[in-house]
């Protein structure tokens, strides 16, 4: 009975409009007009900053120019380079590390299926997204003047800016659990610690240890970034190869790196997949 | 002994759950408690272990007002009374074993807890608990690779281990099949009945409530409409808790009878 009466109703509004869409007009107007105002802000865009594509095609000579004086990479700088990617890669260990710990209680405040008071709850919130709009090198160029260049900015540069990433995937994840199995464990007579280890826990671990591995993936690649503002790591060297126009050295390096960061996400992945 | 004096509970969101209870809960009694879904059956029992917080009157349980109770107290009231879900509730990740000692938790400090540092004698009564309800041998088992009957069987050994002197089970059978549900209620009897624990369940079959209760109490829009035992209660009585015709859908069926499940 259902179906037919439906069928009708359709019927009736494809005569009305008399023609067979599979959008409403309303939808594809409304998708014209977004189209428009977006292709309208590109062209705006290019001409306000003056950004030129033909430039671009015209002097793809002189690119291909640069690109060649980088070859062949100048391999027995690899030597010199092992050292800083080792500290590249400690930054991120070390951050990771702060990160993830203090990001336990930080996410745990800040979802709705713990703290019921809305208050606690909002500032938690709020404190969590400010810290996510600060962006790493800003962070770290901040540092290196308090604490100035060395690895130490790095690390609270990078700690800071994976703890707001963290915070806010483990808390929403939080806020995704079963709440059935946590009032299970309450009903037991477990306090609060009990029934967030018993109840909790087991529901998000699996999760928590993939958003770890993926955050310390994240900071590899932005402690190398941080390197250009003075927060060590193997950054710094390509930053100095650079402005002595050194490009057979930094493209040994920017080798280095590849392999290097090819490795860990190949390990990491693989440690994520077996957890989920 | 539980005794409700003249206890009500709205809701926040203006809902009246339980309109002015009065009703003593003798010590080892199995009751049933029936009616329609948003009966009131739910508030009734999580009252008990004050899951929700009755908003007005005095409910007592082994002899003291539960109502004020908070933090430390109320932990201490919900080891005393344990409680069986209509969802099992188990931690789905977690194995079988671990959901069962996660029953002496109120009996069991913080750190120790957290570290698995139970005492022996807790590991054993666990175990012990696990074999009442013929669950040992998948003790290691993920609760979630269980079928639901036996995920129910495990949540019973979990409320064993509270050692509790009152079980509440709300709907405990709402989602298995007939023989299934005959299983776990009679393992609910048998408990009820060897270890003396006054047990509260709701149920809303009929044949079911009248094959295990001592006694019954139905509800209706959040009041008692009906309390007696078992035997004085017929078919017009369902009638009037229910207050329309009996319908297929309120029985479960017998143990063998598959064809006659609610579902």
């Amino acid at each position: 009975m259902m179906p037919q009466l439906q069928e009708n109703k359709t019927d009736k509004v494809m005569t009305k409009n008399s023609v067979y869409s599979v959008y409403p007009k309303k939808v594809k107007f409304q998708i014209t007009i977004i189209f428009a105002i977006v292709f309208s802000i590109y062209f705006y865009s290019l001409r306000e900053t003056e950004a030129d594509f033909l430039e671009f095609f015209s002097e793809l000579n002189l690119i291909f120019e640069k690109l060649l004086r980088m070859f062949p990479p100048e391999w027995s700088y690899i030597q010199a380079a092992i050292d800083p990617l080792i500290e590249t890669i400690q930054i991120a260990v070390v951050a990771t590390t702060f990160s993830v710990l203090i990001c336990i209680p930080m996410s745990l405040l800040s979802a709705n299926t713990i703290v019921k008071n809305k208050y606690l709850y909002q500032t938690f919130r709020n404190i969590m997204n400010i810290l996510r709009t600060m962006p790493d090198i800003l962070l770290a160029t901040i540092f290196v003047s308090f604490f100035g260049i060395g690895i130490v900015p790095g690390i609270l540069a990078l700690t800071i800016f994976s703890l707001g990433l963290l915070a806010k995937l483990l808390s929403e994840t939080i806020e995704t659990i079963d709440p059935r199995q946590m009032e299970a464990i309450r009903s037991t007579g477990g306090n609060i610690i009990q029934v967030i280890w018993y109840g909790v826990v087991p529901q998000v671990l699996p999760n928590f240890i993939s958003y770890g591995l993926y955050v310390f993936e994240l900071n590899v690649r932005a402690s190398l970034v941080l390197g250009f503002v003075g927060a060590g790591g193997i950054g710094s060297i390509i930053d100095t190869q650079l402005n002595f126009m050194q490009y057979q050295k930094v493209m040994a390096v920017l080798i280095l790196l590849l392999v290097a960061v090819i490795v860990i996400e190949t390990i990491s992945n693989a440690l994520r997949r077996r957890v989920v | 002994m539980i005794t409700f004096n003249d206890v009500s509970l709205v809701y926040p969101n203006g809902t009246q759950g339980l309109k002015n209870i009065n009703v003593e809960i003798n010590e080892g009694e199995f009751v049933v408690i029936v009616g329609l879904s948003g009966a009131g059956k739910s508030t009734f029992i999580r009252s008990v272990n004050r899951m929700v917080t009755p908003t007005d009157g005095e409910l007592l349980v082994n002899g003291e007002n539960i109502i004020p109770k908070k933090g430390k107290e109320l932990r201490k009231l919900r080891t005393s009374v344990g409680m069986i879900f209509q969802n099992y509730n188990l931690v789905n990740r977690s194995s079988v074993i671990k959901n069962t000692i996660s029953g002496r938790l109120g009996h069991t400090g913080t750190i120790r807890s957290v570290f698995n540092l139970y005492p022996k004698a807790d590991k054993k009564l666990a175990f012990e608990n696990l074999k009442r309800v013929h669950m040992e041998e998948k003790i290691y088992n993920r609760a979630d690779e269980l079928s639901g009957g036996q995920q129910q069987r495990v949540s019973i050994a979990r409320v064993l281990t509270q050692e509790p002197s009152i079980i509440l089970a709300d709907e405990p059978v709402a989602s298995l099949d007939p023989p299934t549900s005959h299983q776990v209620m009679t393992y609910l009897r048998r408990v009820n009945k060897e270890d003396n624990i006054t047990t509260i369940v709701n149920l809303h079959f009929i044949d079911m409530a009248m094959e295990y209760a001592d006694r019954i109490i139905g509800m209706r829009d959040g009041e008692i409409v009906f309390d007696g035992l078992v035997n004085e209660v017929e078919e017009k009585t369902f009638e009037q808790i229910y207050n329309r015709p009996i319908r297929e859908e309120d029985l479960r069926g017998s143990e063998n009878d598959a064809s006659a499940s609610g579902e």
